[in-house]
């Protein structure tokens, strides 16, 4: 979708939750960027007057595609835009620390389920690539020292060490663990690489779900790809 | 039978589908406490409840993708557009959410879901709230789009809507909500969505139309019918998917054809609708298809004004006369 697109689909899911008294929560991730669209507050606002239990995730990473957020968002702190909302929790928390976002993560699902309420998170951690191919990690909007701090303060290898002070993993199951998900990882790659291409006739496939879409494919069968 | 108003229609059938079907919500501006803007859900809120008639805050986009989220999840939400024109505000969770969710989750999850209100010209309601929203939606795969222009068909498609798996748009109309009323069976029924309905039998010129302008080309058929010009008139009810078969074999009986609609000229349902006739009938027409249409400008507000852009049933017996070679 685009940019906050699905902070309604979130509070519809949350919506339905609700309809059928149900004890489950909707987490719903997005970017800093997402703080100043629309569907944002309108979303933020139906979840906490209606009490949806719906989580409102941030992942402020400081940089919707190379646009710092300060230079765009007429606040000091993010978390605050949640603030304009009675009923809504709002909350900060170090996005580069596991165990801290596992716990105001479970905080927040016991509040949808128990209180019925939404909460609004934001989490501050950063991201290490370009937005996109084009985009080079830093020069631009960026800097080096700047990417280079964040990288010292990584996530997964900040906890790798809480974990191996904590006597609950040695450095060599931690190797083993990290070849087995690149291992993992460059399966996939090579599945989705290795798979067919789909047939031509997958063009007209879940665009409706019935016969309506042998309809539109009547117009176009004079094409060589359908013959 | 029993006669309804066309609201009294809609009425019903929202009242019958969520009798029937408790995943059925609704969810829109006024709909509940006020009754409905234009009260086409007077009374659900208090036979429903909150949760099933929802008052929505003035925020059509995220009330409509709330619609789409709930679908996903296995309810039939009903979002009612105080009008369509304040839909052009939720049109990204129309077409982004709604019309491609299918698709784009590889068939996981289709969107079940109704969005309903007024669409085109009232009485002086202005370039802003006066626009008839079918061309804009019909251009859309992933999205139904249907537009009754009687009390029985706006019930029976309504429901037909309702019990649709994909999403339906519903294109009403403020005009008609009280001044169209007719006959509408006692017993349950539903009306396709995609099925056209010859409205008048005639053997000269086809009409094809929709909507309220069924009404103009019926009232034109019979002036028409003065001076032995027998017109047919075919109320397509659905403008995506278009009932080509029905038109076409009109079409190939009369041998002339005009188009009639409300909005504006370019890219409308009358133009994709003249593709589908010069590919299926070309051989069979006599004269060049005319076409009907509100003029090409943002509707004025002045009330002479926004008479001469709307058209009526003056401007279909012109037409019909033209293709007819008769002055």
């Amino acid at each position: 979708g685009i940019v906050g697109g699905h902070l309604p689909l979130a509070i519809g899911v949350g919506y339905a939750i609700r309809y059928r008294d149900g004890d489950q929560a909707c987490l719903c991730f997005f970017g800093d960027s997402v703080v100043n669209i629309g569907s944002f507050h309108e979303s933020l606002n139906m979840a906490a007057r209606w009490k949806l239990p719906v989580i409102f995730f941030l992942e402020n990473n400081a940089y919707g595609m190379g646009t710092d957020i300060r230079r765009v968002a007429a606040a000091k702190e993010l978390v605050d835009r949640g603030k304009a909302y009675d009923g809504l929790h709002s909350v900060v928390v170090d996005g580069m620390d596991v165990l801290a976002v596992r716990q105001v993560t479970e905080e927040a699902i016991e509040r949808a389920r128990e209180e019925k309420r939404p909460t609004y998170i934001e989490a501050r951690c950063y991201r290490y690539m370009g937005h996109s191919m084009a985009d080079p990690s830093h020069g631009t909007y960026r800097t080096r020292e700047e990417l280079e701090q964040w990288r010292s303060d990584d996530p997964i290898l900040g906890y790798r060490q809480q974990l191996i002070d904590a006597g609950r993993l040695t450095a060599e199951q931690y190797d083993d663990m990290d070849e087995e998900a690149i291992a993992q990882a460059e399966a996939a790659a090579e599945f989705a690489d290795a798979s067919p291409f789909p047939e031509p006739s997958a063009i007209y496939e879940n665009v409706y779900s019935d016969a309506y879409a042998h309809d539109i494919a009547r117009r176009d069968r004079w094409r060589k790809e359908f013959s | 039978m029993a006669t309804l108003t066309y609201r009294e229609a809609l009425n019903e059938a929202l009242r019958e589908e969520m009798d029937r079907d408790d995943a059925i919500f609704i969810i829109g501006e006024e709909v509940g406490e006020y009754d409905g803007a234009y009260k086409v859900t007077k009374g659900l809120l208090d036979a429903y409840g909150e949760w099933r008639v929802r008052d929505a805050p003035i925020a059509e986009l995220s009330f409509a993708g709330l619609g789409v989220g709930a679908a996903m999840v296995g309810l039939r939400p009903i979002v009612e557009f105080m009008t369509w024109n304040f839909a052009l505000l939720a049109i990204d969770q129309v077409i982004n959410s709604a019309a491609k969710m299918y698709q784009q989750s590889g068939g996981q999850y289709n969107i079940p879901i109704v969005f309903r209100g007024p669409g085109g010209a009232a009485l002086q309601l202005a370039a802003q709230h006066s626009q008839c929203p079918e061309p804009w939606l019909s251009y859309v795969p992933g999205l139904k789009v249907v537009a009754p222009a009687t009390a029985r068909d706006a019930k029976g498609l309504l429901k037909a809507a309702i019990r649709d798996d994909d999403p339906v748009c519903v294109i009403e109309s403020e005009l008609m909500y009280n001044t169209v009323r007719d006959d509408v069976p006692e017993q349950e029924y539903v009306i396709p969505i995609g099925s056209a309905e010859v409205k008048r039998e005639g053997s000269d010129v086809t009409v094809v139309t929709y909507s309220k302008m069924v009404h103009a080309s019926l009232a034109a058929a019979e002036k028409l019918a003065a001076d032995d010009i027998d017109v047919e008139v075919v109320d397509l009810r659905t403008v995506r998917p278009i009932d080509v078969p029905t038109v076409i074999e009109s079409v190939k009986k009369t041998n002339r054809a005009v188009i009639v609609e409300e909005g504006w000229p370019a890219c409308n349902v009358g133009a994709q609708l003249i593709d589908d006739i010069q590919r299926e009938a070309f051989d069979w027409l006599d004269a060049p298809i005319a076409r009907v249409n509100g003029l090409d400008v943002p509707m004025p507000y002045a009330k002479n004004l926004e008479k001469i852009v709307f058209p009526n049933a003056d401007h279909v017996v012109e037409a019909v006369r033209h293709v007819c070679h008769v002055n």
